[in-house]
């Protein structure tokens, strides 16, 4: 099993950008009133923030980090690594994570790379970015976690469409020798590869004139070869199955259980799942923050988003033991336990 | 576990249903106005009541409340 145990470092920051342009569910008419009342009950989501056209998820990461820069009051030379994990780059090619360390005006002894992960990709950004630094030689980094998944879902598609919801976010990573270590359990089940997924574009099916074809693929659902394609009981079934055992697991690894968590903090994927995946745990509400009510599935950024959205003042008064757990595309999944302490967090911004 | 209390879970968890609108017999698809979403309501209360996994192919197979019953008893660890 993937246990990590890493030392020594911290969150000194965390911040977040959503687009200003909202849309409504209530106002999704591509289904019926009745289906849209339930789809708002049982997903969860009211409203979602929708990137305009031209702007990416690296823009609304470079706004939250201008912000936490300027409040952290941290020195640019001295950041060593920038991590930036999404499934909406700028380009196929290069990475963003080299053209963002420009845009910020970073040192060229920098290193700078992107990873390719949705929905678990703040527990494997965060395992990613501690794993160079723990040697102490990297004292601070920046890890971006973002999507802009509207630009992929299919307005015609009801099991996507009105899920997802765009946003950026960053979180700045110091060492420091007297933190408490992390603790992670990292999983990766690629059988499920086909639940989430984008058809053509890649090199596996490479982008032609018939991946532009809309079709109806059911009722409520047509989409093209270059849509998201998301297969919801597979998703449903897969989580179900695997987040208990996960966490379930990485507690007794380290001796630790449920009752000294102050909050654990899941990835948004909806509201029957993550309610589901609650009561199988036997948590009581107050533990277990969500924000997908007003922002929906931000994929991986919908961790640090809800800290940000529900946990904001208390962690940046005091110290908080934290169970952070995150699953989907891939199917990849993970979870990490971890010690905040007077974190920095500007309050949410908008571009 | 008993079917009598399975159809009234079903009947808690479905906000259009009456009490006593489901019987064994009921092809669920006709009661419910049937998609994903109740496809997966229907998934979540057996998965925490029951600790039983419905996988869509189970869905497709069955016909009525009484099919689905019997899945989930099947699969019980006994």
């Amino acid at each position: 099993m993937a246990f990590l145990t890493i030392p020594h470092i911290r969150i000194a920051g965390l911040a977040a950008t959503v687009p200003r342009n909202k849309e409504q569910n209530a106002c999704y008419h591509w289904i019926s009133k009745k289906e849209r009342e339930s789809l708002i009950k049982n997903i969860g989501v009211e409203t979602r923030r929708i990137a305009p056209k031209g702007m990416t998820t690296a823009d609304l990461c470079v706004v939250a980090t201008e912000q936490l820069l300027k409040e952290l009051d941290w020195d640019r030379a001295g950041i060593d690594l920038l991590v930036f994990v999404s499934q909406s780059r700028d380009y196929l090619v290069p990475t963003t994570a080299c053209i963002v360390q420009d845009r910020l005006n970073l040192s060229h002894a920098c290193i700078a790379y992107d990873i390719s992960l949705g929905c678990s990709g703040y527990v494997y950004g965060l395992a990613a970015a501690s794993s160079m630094m723990k040697s102490g030689a990297i004292k601070r980094a920046l890890l971006m976690v973002g999507d802009i998944s509207s630009i992929t879902a299919s307005y015609r598609d009801k099991s996507t469409y009105p899920l997802f919801g765009d946003v950026g976010t960053v979180t700045a990573l110091e060492f420091r020798e007297e933190t408490s270590p992390w603790h992670f359990n990292l999983q990766t089940d690629g059988s499920g590869y086909k639940a989430l997924m984008i058809q053509d574009g890649g090199a596996r099916n490479r982008m032609s004139r018939k991946s532009f074809e809309v079709k109806k693929v059911s009722k409520g659902i047509h989409r093209s070869r270059l849509n998201l394609e998301l297969d919801g009981i597979e998703v449903f079934n897969f989580s179900l199955r695997e987040v208990v055992p996960n966490i379930k697991n990485l507690l007794s690894h380290t001796g630790s259980t449920l009752d000294l968590i102050d909050y654990l903090v899941f990835h948004q994927a909806n509201r029957l799942i993550n309610e589901t995946l609650r009561k199988m745990l036997r948590l009581e509400p107050e533990k277990v923050p969500y924000s997908l009510k007003d922002f929906g599935n931000t994929s991986g950024s919908s961790v640090p988003l809800t800290m940000i959205v529900s946990l904001r003042e208390e962690m940046q008064k005091r110290k908080l033991n934290l169970l952070l757990s995150a699953f989907g595309v891939g199917l990849s999944w993970g979870s990490v336990l971890l010690e905040t302490d007077r974190v920095c967090i500007p309050e949410l911004m908008e571009l | 576990m008993n079917i009598e209390t399975f159809i009234k879970q079903i009947e808690d968890e479905f906000d259009d249903l009456k009490p006593g609108a489901l019987k064994p017999e009921t092809p669920f698809r006709e009661k419910f106005e049937w998609n994903s979403i109740n496809a997966l309501i229907l998934i979540a209360m057996v998965k925490t009541e029951y600790d039983v996994t419905i996988t869509a192919d189970d869905l497709i197979k069955s016909k009525t409340l009484q099919d689905i019953y019997y899945i989930i008893e099947s699969r019980i660890q006994k």
